[in-house]
């Protein structure tokens, strides 16, 4: 399967942390002036710096267009937790929620909850797997059109349209259903970084993602690894169509343009290949359009080492670029993250036939 | 203009999911939209509100086993919306509800400093301890603590916060924390930089002697529950009497009751309003359902229009669930009956009559004085308002009743400092190395 026809493109806002807004703010700005797809900000419980899931929701308001994707930990956290605030997310940003599967592996992190020692990390995807499950469980909990206001008979809701999802995973339970009424886009994008994850994390991505983050080294292995992807996905009763595969590169547009920088190089670091682009603006564009055109990958997730310097350097020269030559878009067409991804509104799956309702 | 009257803080509580919020009016708005509650803390801060406050659902109730359909039903998640409303305020302070039997220290004490950074200082939270069984079926934790375990765990989890917004040196180094008790076990590096309140502003809103005691020792805020001024001026002596063998001074903990209102042109209107307000309160369906709540039975059967049932509470009944248990259901059906006996009352005439009615109903003026006088006789040091309809519900209280506080100058005129303590006129808190 071919990738899509114009790459989606993704920017990473870490870098040393900012304890007030506006430094995030400025960013999601400038990304959303590239009609970027979204931005992303890691987290876990030993980076310093504020919750990620909070800096983005303190951005929704002053951003209209911009996806907004989290990391949220599912090691220490109650899934249920998870799903309302990831939730509350899509609806503070009107649809343009993701979230980025999180596992906390160390023991520094253990003990700051003194709940259970660190797992190792085939059981943490495990859990992973798990609540990616009941948290998209929870958001589909409630049909979309559960809120019928109805005056006769006195009903806010019609609680047939409202469902205990009963799950039961290896370490916790879920009775649901939501608190929350399920947000605008149905279910916010569910986001896997493959960096670190191994095969547990691949299983959880093939399973439950709709964005696959991957490192590549070379156009010919990303596109081997989005191909493994589909097929682990198709097997599993998805439809591959509905899945974004990103080659995550981290990016220093530090040099000097007239100065081309050998394009990118191969740094085998840890088990995965991490790719990184050291070169300027027109040189990153050339090279996103050549993978691009390889078929490597459905987009690209770019992590500046310099946030500020490197994003505007992507927006007002890489992206522009590829606008120019009409490889990438000028503004959003549509209101919601998944509609910039291409993603369609998935089905709820608790709803029934219309006129129907399951008790 | 010298100070005839004290003065009083103001907040804005969000319309819940109980039926104080009126859903069926043509005004009535979305519960879950941005746009409400945008709305609403504008109007808060338009009105120099000290702050804007968001209740929690951890599990929706349940009513015969089947989820409760005849209030709002459905809320988002408060500190998320707490940080976007961050970017559309700048002086509100913003408090949410949180549950400190579902919710571990370190990450809930991480997720409250960093509300504080993103809105400069303007965080509060609302400590509640919500530990029964069937709220603990949506949870790792599970199970059920008693009343005065949930306390000794709110206490702990409290102190352990503390100690992690304590972590870092003044000149900005994280300090390793240590924390052991008989509900947690914390070691480690607190990742937040000290915010810009210290701690966030501590509110509290158990009513129980366990309640009045952790409020006394931790606390800010009392949300308190509004009875009548006698009510209010013993539960505030009480409280108050409590804070001195805490080596605490009766202002470091404002009492701030949640209390309903009506406006109208007239004092008579403002009933008339009130009244059409209780009958939309209490639909037919409703009014069952309330009964229902007390008899422990399935009265379906029962005409709202009709009379009371003849036959006895079920003492034990879980037939509601996820709600304030009733204290006794044989005494209050006693009560109910020799009302509707009395005045000819039938079921939904009853529910309507004894049931939560509007605290302050009046002319701007009438309420506003007997607000000034529910603080001048100290029963309250200001008020939570509990608007009836969403999002528009407190705009005429904003417009018309919050002049009348600055006329007689004891409401401010202009927000004097930038964090919720300063508008609550709290010290900042020690900070303990």
């Amino acid at each position: 399967m071919s990738a899509t026809r114009s790459p989606h493109l993704a920017v990473a806002l870490d870098g040393p942390a900012h304890c007030g807004a506006e430094h995030y703010a400025e960013l999601a700005g400038l990304a959303e002036r590239g009609a970027l797809d979204f931005v992303t900000l890691g987290d876990s419980f030993a980076r310093p710096g504020l919750d990620a899931l909070a800096v983005l929701a303190r951005l929704a308001p002053g951003t209209r267009r911009i996806g907004l994707v989290p990391t949220v930990t599912t090691t220490h956290t109650e899934p249920f937790h998870v799903s309302t605030s990831v939730a509350t997310l899509d609806w503070v940003s009107r649809g343009r929620a993701g979230w980025s599967v999180g596992v906390s592996a160390t023991e520094a992190e253990a003990r700051l909850f003194g709940r259970r020692p660190a797992a190792p990390l085939d059981a943490l995807w495990r859990e992973a797997g798990e609540v990616a499950d009941v948290v998209a469980r929870l958001w589909d909990s409630w049909e979309d059109d559960a809120e019928i206001r109805s005056t006769a008979t006195g009903r806010f809701i019609d609680r047939k349209k409202l469902h205990h999802v009963d799950f039961q995973g290896s370490s916790f339970r879920v009775r649901g259903p939501s608190t929350v009424p399920r947000p605008p886009q149905g279910r916010p994008v569910t986001v896997v970084d493959l960096t670190g994850a191994g095969e547990p994390g691949h299983r959880v991505a093939a399973a439950h993602a709709d964005v696959v983050l991957v490192r590549a080294a070379t156009p010919e292995r990303a596109a081997r690894l989005r191909a493994d992807l589909h097929r682990a996905a198709g097997a599993r009763g998805r439809d591959p169509r509905q899945l974004r595969v990103l080659v995550s590169i981290a990016v220093d547009l530090g040099g000097s343009e007239s100065v081309p920088q050998p394009g990118l190089e191969a740094r085998p670091r840890t088990a995965a290949p991490v790719a990184h682009f050291s070169g300027g603006p027109v040189e990153l564009a050339e090279l996103i359009a050549r993978w691009h055109r390889a078929g490597a990958a459905d987009g690209f997730h770019l992590a500046p080492i310099a946030p500020h310097r490197d994003l505007e350097r992507i927006v007002n020269g890489t992206v522009a670029l590829l606008q120019h030559r009409s490889l990438f878009r000028t503004f959003h067409p549509g209101g919601t993250l998944r509609e910039h991804l291409g993603l369609a509104r998935p089905a709820n799956q608790y709803a029934t036939a219309p006129g129907g309702g399951a008790a | 203009m010298t100070a005839l009257h004290r003065e009083l803080h103001l907040a804005a509580h969000f319309p819940g999911v109980n039926n104080t919020t009126v859903w069926a009016d043509e005004r009535s708005g979305s519960q879950i939209d941005f746009t409400s509650f945008e709305h609403l803390a504008r109007t808060a801060e338009r009105g120099l509100f000290d702050f804007f406050f968001l209740a929690e659902g951890l599990r929706l109730r349940e009513h015969k086993g089947r989820v409760h359909d005849l209030d709002v039903v459905g809320r988002p998640e408060s500190i998320t919306v707490l940080n976007a409303l961050a970017a559309v305020t700048d002086r509100l302070g913003l408090a949410a509800t949180v549950s400190a039997t579902f919710n571990e220290p370190y990450e809930l004490a991480r997720r409250l400093a960093s509300l504080d950074h993103l809105s400069g200082g303007r965080a509060g939270w609302n400590v509640v301890t919500t530990s029964d069984a069937f709220t603990g079926e949506n949870f790792r934790r599970g199970g059920y603590l008693d009343r005065a375990d949930r306390y000794r765990r709110a206490e702990e989890f409290l102190h352990a916060a503390r100690k992690l917004w304590d972590s870092w040196t003044p000149d900005g180094a994280a300090r390793p924390v240590e924390h052991t008790g008989a509900h947690f076990t914390i070691e480690g590096e607190f990742t937040v930089p000290r915010s810009p309140q210290g701690h966030p502003v501590v509110i509290q809103a158990g009513d129980s002697a366990e309640g009045r005691d952790f409020a006394a020792a931790s606390a800010d805020v009392i949300f308190s529950r509004h009875g009548t001024l006698e009510a209010g001026r013993a539960f505030y002596a009480d409280v108050k009497a409590r804070l001195a063998a805490h080596g605490r001074h009766p202002d470091d903990l404002k009492i701030m009751p949640g209390v309903t209102f009506v406006l109208g042109d007239t004092d008579a209107e403002a009933r008339e309003r009130a009244a059409e307000i209780r009958r939309q309160q209490i639909s037919p369906q409703n009014a069952i359902l309330a009964l229902e709540r007390i008899w422990g039975r399935d009265l379906s059967s029962y005409d709202p229009d009709g009379p009371l049932p003849e036959i006895d509470p079920e003492p034990d009944s879980t037939l509601a669930q996820g709600r304030v248990r009733m204290d006794d259901p044989l005494e209050i059906a006693a009560r109910w009956r020799a009302l509707s006996k009395a005045k000819g009352l039938s079921i939904r005439q009853t529910v309507i009559e004894t049931t939560g009615r509007q605290s302050f109903v009046g002319t701007p003026r009438t309420v506003a004085e007997e607000l000034l006088r529910f603080v001048d006789l100290r029963a309250a040091d200001g008020f939570i308002l509990v608007p009836h309809i969403t999002p528009g519900g407190l705009d005429e209280f904003v417009d018309r009743v919050v002049p009348l506080l600055q006329e007689r100058g004891a409401f401010r005129t202009e927000y004097s400092g930038r964090t919720l303590r300063s508008h609550l006129g709290l010290a900042e808190p020690i900070w303990k190395g």
